[in-house]
């Protein structure tokens, strides 16, 4: 198999680690369960919806998490985040080559409340005490479910973000911000829509994500390694800075003062200059990212 | 939820120790976990299902599957959304065949 869409947690994890490399810490035997779903009447699952454990990738030793989508969307409950953190601040001891979240997640798991809004916070903090360390941390995102919530924070305090063209990253879903605003601001029905806005392509243009890569776990076995890579080959760079928060806020300053007045992703392009903004959603992964090269903000 | 127990004796089929995992709990899905155990030869199958109800079904199909495999000391528990018969029985095979790496 190699659609990363396509494939759920585990087959992904075999797919972009070394053949047989993944050794999974609180597997499903250990039934390590939710213990909130249970009162609530729903059904539970052995790993709470997330994999975590240790591998390789190119022969280097990483740490590896992802999130299965299939199980309530993904969303954090107590365990799951409680999972999560724990290898980010297993990572701290260990000092693997790289984290890489492989994130598909609709965000808190609204059935454990506060519970799961805690674990989203401790899960931000453990990720930025990894890269305070000097462990890259490199979050992907290619599910049907996207990453959205506080999980999409959580994906943009990492050092590097690989997406497809598929992928979606934000933090309001798109029925969120329909029942929340009215059809009329966004209509989450339609969803040429919701991919212009939240997809990847559009975050990649942004420079809310650093590779955009096709829906293949070959592609983003390769763009992840790349990105760790390039992190180690400026290692300064890997922790959070109050420069590179600066430099961020100033990026996001631009976009609204450039953009605040769009109401379609379509007028975002053609500012930027992309001569066929109605062609982009069209375009296959290569050809787009040729298009994007000179346009893209934030490189 | 429900909670169904089902126990087969005399199987002939023993399992490799490393526990298998096979299929997600989403809808209309359902995670099988197939582990070896000290059953005195039997096979002992625990489902957790959202769907009430289905108790005959869920006994039809295991003895089925249990036909099938034959398994001897094997401890499967299920966590289950509502799969179809259909499902339930490729769960079962595809977390078998990994295990094994054959067919029944």
């Amino acid at each position: 198999m190699s659609s990363y869409l396509e494939a759920n947690a585990r087959e992904r994890l075999q797919a972009l680690l070394d053949t047989d490399s993944f050794v999974e810490i609180l597997p499903p035997a250990l039934r390590i369960v939710s213990p909130h779903l249970g009162q609530l009447d729903a059904p539970v699952a052995f790993d709470d919806g997330v994999a975590i454990g240790r591998g390789r990738l190119h022969g280097e030793s990483v740490f590896v998490a992802a999130q299965e989508g299939g199980f309530m969307g993904g969303a954090v409950g107590e365990v799951h985040g409680a999972k999560l953190t724990g290898l980010l601040q297993l990572a701290l001891k260990e000092r693997p080559y790289a984290v890489l979240l492989l994130l598909e997640t609709g965000g808190v798991r609204l059935h454990e409340a506060n519970a799961g809004l805690i674990a989203v916070s401790e899960v931000m903090r453990a990720l930025l005490e990894v890269r305070a360390a000097g462990i890259p941390v490199i979050v992907l995102v290619g599910g049907s479910n996207g990453c959205f919530g506080g999980m999409g924070i959580v994906a943009r305090c990492a050092n590097a973000i690989v997406i497809s063209e598929e992928g979606r990253l934000a933090m309001s879903g798109p029925e969120v911000i329909e029942t929340a605003n009215g059809v009329e601001e966004f209509d989450s029905r339609d969803s040429a829509l919701v991919w212009r806005t939240t997809g990847g392509k559009h975050r990649y243009l942004l420079g809310d994500c650093q590779m955009l890569v096709a829906d293949n776990v070959g592609a983003f076995r390769q763009s992840a390694f790349e990105l760790v890579q390039q992190c180690h080959a400026d290692a300064a760079a890997i922790p959070l800075t109050l420069a590179g928060l600066e430099a961020e806020q100033q990026l996001l300053q631009q976009r609204i003062a450039s953009f605040g007045q769009a109401h379609d992703p379509l007028e975002i392009w053609t500012q930027l200059g992309v001569a066929d903004a109605a062609g982009l959603p069209m375009l296959e992964a290569d050809a787009f990212v040729a298009v994007a090269a000179d346009v893209r903000l934030g490189v | 939820m429900e909670t169904l127990n089902f126990r087969f004796e005399h199987g002939q089929r023993r399992l490799p120790a490393a526990p298998q995992l096979s299929g997600v709990v989403s809808s209309g899905n359902l995670e099988v976990l197939v582990e070896s155990a000290a059953l005195n030869g039997a096979c002992t199958i625990e489902i957790r299902t959202a769907a009430r109800g289905f108790g005959p079904i869920w006994e039809a199909v295991l003895g089925d599957f249990q036909r099938r495999w034959q398994l001897a000391d094997a401890r499967i528990a299920i966590n289950d959304m509502g799969a179809t018969p259909a499902v339930v029985s490729l769960r079962l095979d595809q977390a078998l065949q990994a295990m094994t790496g054959s067919v029944p």
